[in-house]
């Protein structure tokens, strides 16, 4: 027996300063979070006005909140090895589902939400057997489960539909202090996933299943199973959204989840916060960041006045190099 | 196990076979590629079922229709290929899919105390439970490997070529390791090709041929080349083709050769001759091929032919390598036989040359069993998949053709086969260069022996040195 050994004390080796904080890649983003905020300070006040203001931020905060949920629902898809392309049908969907069956009563509100959180368990449902036990590869099952979803849309609507009451729209609209409800809703969304991630053994099971299924399922993990039960929880976070949405409209609306754009944008989200696409690397801190990035550079454009061009390419050039960081960092310390 | 049989698809691969392991026991499983180890080990494990035979643990009958079942009933398997997941820690690792928990939620602490504890109880101090697997050597990843097991309170460990990516020097910790496991009173399944292994530390071996039990004796009672005929149900006494009788021009030269890696290498390869290159792991083996096929350049010195700065032109100027993992960095293991030959040739757009006739001629001479071009290459065992990657080469006929441990996972019988061709390339005029933990290998094969440390070369030995004199020279003792 060794002497450390009898000492009980195993020397941790403390590996240097850049390192450890590259094991967690939600500091890059929030360092680039840090960087744009400054950029857009230094660019708003140049011409006079103030973008740190409370109204900004507030702003923000609520633009953010919708694509925040999808975003972290995505993240627990993507972290399992898979993704999902049907949540942005999936939230037009839920506003629709929740407006309708509210019809303006208040006392329609909790079935209201039970439909919704029923019809987008289903479809996650639906994702996760497709993808499980048909084994069609997750980016063709769910665009298939989203082109269905479309059509029945398409079928049944042509505009906005039913009515949500005004005591439901304070989700929407309303702010305790600073904080809007519907920031405060997100933080919760994830907060409860990053709690599932950290400390739950469906959380490690996740990281397993994305890591390696293989490996997964030889230790005995379930990994059918865990990935059903991610695709649930995906799109049960798509139907939240759907809500929050419904609730800022006052009615449900067949175009308001591609409009936003929420099936890529809350991919590039996550992919953005460092969370590896193929799976087992990566978490929430990151996607909380890589959705508040793309909100600050939409504010700092509507401040400037940028024409939504201009936007979009910024926005490419952002998400390809940050990827490309992250796949640098990566590959330099294998080597 | 009694009277196991197995078939897929209608080919038998195992039929009657029986084994029986005592509790303290290291028994060695032995056979060719094809013998049916693996099916019979992943019929243990609950990854297969048997279709005939019953398993009994303790005394109990047993079945098993998932890999938790047979973890459950006190059977650990160690895969050859770890089952590890990289960006996971030691802890996470170790109690995958079991995590201690409390109402769903885990207990993190328990977790590391615990791999803590089995971690000491091995004697190893040089990581932590927290450790993430991606930063362990491929040594420490099996001591992971085996910790888990140990966490399984396992009874059964199954261990399948464990020392197949270790260095030289690994291997006598591993041989540690596994006299833990007995000591505790385990039953160890040891699956090797390397008849060293199995002298010296099983209690009994277990031979199979074609599906078939041959025979199951102790170690005592059996000599090496015994063993090696009940295998390969012949005689392999000539283990070794004869070495070069005379060696030609000058095929590769370096002087001054460096990179970040590699420091002031002179290397000369000849027309004819194998030059065998022995190091310790990490003392630039691998490197030193990469950068004379341009993988990973050498950015000082002098070489001819021109030094090469990618592996395009490496390739161009008639150099070829035979990666160490063939798997990953030599085969595209979904296509066919055919597209993985013609990889090379086409990819310098000289597929004109290897007509169907040709490429058949080829894939009989580098004795693919049988030479079937349409299958794809994962369903290959490991020796025949070499010949292809071999194939791949001989497409481009280069001057150079440099081989990094060419004979790892591969059985008796095909070893010898790709020894053979290897040696009538070199006859016929190609100059060969060979990386191989395996000392006898090297020693068997090489025509001189060039032996690296810390990137540099450090000496050049004589065609059948001893064992003592290569280690000695990789290890840096200084004898005075």
């Amino acid at each position: 027996m060794s002497e450390s050994e009898q000492i009980g004390a195993v020397p941790a080796r403390t590996p240097p300063f850049w390192r450890t904080r590259g094991s967690s890649p939600a500091g890059v983003v929030f360092l680039a979070l840090a960087g744009v905020i400054l950029i857009g300070w230094v660019l708003v006040a140049a011409r006079g006005g103030q973008f740190l203001s409370l109204e900004n931020l507030v702003g923000v905060q609520q633009r953010s909140a919708a694509l925040g949920i999808v975003a972290i629902g995505q993240t627990l898809a993507i972290l399992a090895g898979s993704l999902d392309l049907s949540v942005a049908y999936l939230i037009s969907l839920s506003s629709l589902v929740a407006a309708e069956t509210m019809a303006g009563r208040d006392g329609n509100i909790v079935i209201a939400v039970a439909a919704v959180a029923g019809i987008s368990a289903a479809v996650g449902l639906v994702n996760g057997l497709v993808i499980t036990k048909l084994r069609v590869h997750p980016f063709i099952a769910t665009f298939g489960v989203a082109l269905i979803i479309k059509g029945v849309l398409d079928h049944l609507y042509d505009g906005p539909a039913g009515k949500v009451p005004e005591s439901f729209q304070h989700l929407g609209y309303d702010r305790l202090g600073p904080l809007p409800v519907s920031a405060i809703l997100w933080a919760a969304v994830a907060v409860a996933a990053w709690f599932l991630l950290r400390r739950t053994t469906l959380g490690h099971r996740i990281y397993a299943v994305g890591g390696d299924q293989e490996v997964a399922r030889l230790s005995g993990v379930r990994t059918d199973r865990v990935l059903i039960v991610t695709h649930v929880l995906c799109s049960l976070c798509a139907g939240i959204a759907g809500l929050l949405l419904a609730s800022r409209l006052g009615a449900g609306a067949p175009t308001v989840g591609t409009d936003g754009g929420y099936d890529l944008e809350s991919i590039a989200a996550v992919v953005l916060g460092g969370t590896a696409l193929a799976g087992g690397r990566g978490g929430v801190g990151g996607t909380v960041g890589g959705v508040l990035l793309l909100a600050t550079l939409d504010s700092v454009f509507n401040q400037m006045e940028v024409n939504s061009f201009f936007k979009d390419v910024v926005r490419g050039v952002v998400i390809v190099t940050a990827v490309a960081i992250y796949a640098r960092r990566k590959h330099g310390r294998r080597a | 196990m009694t009277g196991i049989g197995k078939s897929f698809l209608g080919v038998r691969v195992l039929s009657d076979v029986g084994l029986t392991v005592a509790a303290g026991e290291v028994h060695a499983l032995m056979g060719e590629n094809g013998a049916g180890k693996s099916t019979l080990m992943k019929i243990l494990a609950g990854v297969h079922a048997p279709d005939e035979g019953t398993i009994e643990i303790d005394g109990r009958p047993v079945s098993f229709g998932h890999p938790i079942q047979a973890q459950r009933a006190g059977v650990a398997i160690i895969y050859q290929e770890f089952n590890l997941l990289p960006e996971r820690s030691v802890a996470e690792n170790v109690f995958l899919g079991r995590e201690p928990a409390r109402a769903g939620l885990v207990d993190r602490t328990a977790m590391e105390t615990a791999t803590e504890r089995l971690l000491a109880e091995l004697g190893e101090e040089s990581f932590g439970p927290r450790d993430l697997v991606r930063r362990l050597s491929i040594a420490q990843q099996q001591v992971v490997e085996i910790v888990k097991a140990l966490s399984l309170d396992a009874r059964i460990v199954v261990m399948d070529e464990p020392t197949a990516a270790l260095a030289e020097h690994e291997v006598e910790l591993l041989y540690r390791l596994v006299r833990r496991l007995q000591e505790r009173g385990i039953a160890v399944l040891y699956i090797s090709h390397r008849l060293r292994e199995v002298f010296d530390l099983a209690d009994r071996v277990t031979v199979l041929k074609d599906g078939k039990h041959v025979t199951t004796v102790p170690v005592s009672e059996v000599s090496t080349d015994e063993l090696v005929r009940l295998m390969v149900g012949r005689d392999l006494s000539a283990y070794y083709p004869p070495r070069a009788t005379s060696v030609g021009e000058v095929r590769l030269r370096v002087t001054g050769g460096g990179n970040d890696k590699l420091h002031d290498i002179d290397l000369e390869l000849r027309a004819g001759e194998i030059v065998g290159i022995a190091g310790l792991q990490g003392s630039g083996r691998s490197e030193l091929a990469k950068a004379l096929f341009g993988a990973e350049p050498f950015t000082r010195g002098e070489m001819t032919p021109r030094r090469p700065r990618s592996v395009r032109e490496g390739v161009a100027a008639g150099i070829g390598l035979v990666t160490e993992d063939r798997k990953a960095e030599g085969l595209a293991l979904r296509q066919s036989v055919r597209d993985n030959a013609l990889l090379v040739a086409r990819a310098l757009g000289r597929q004109g040359r290897q007509g169907p006739q040709g490429l058949r001629e080829l894939l009989e001479r580098v004795r693919l069993t049988p030479p079937r071009e349409d299958q794809e290459v994962r369903y290959l065992s490991g020796g025949n998949q070499q010949k292809v990657v071999l194939a791949k080469w001989m497409t481009v006929a280069p001057a150079v053709l440099l081989f990094d441990e060419p004979t790892r996972g591969v059985d008796v019988g095909a070893k010898a086969a790709i020894h053979d061709l290897m040696r009538r390339l070199a006859a016929d005029g190609m100059a060969i260069m060979m990386i191989s933990s395996e000392l006898p290998e090297l020693i068997g094969m090489s025509d001189r022996i060039v032996v690296l440390r810390d990137g540099r070369v450090v000496g050049t030995l004589p065609p059948a040195p001893t064992e003592e004199a290569v280690m000695r020279l990789a290890a840096g003792e200084v004898t005075s």
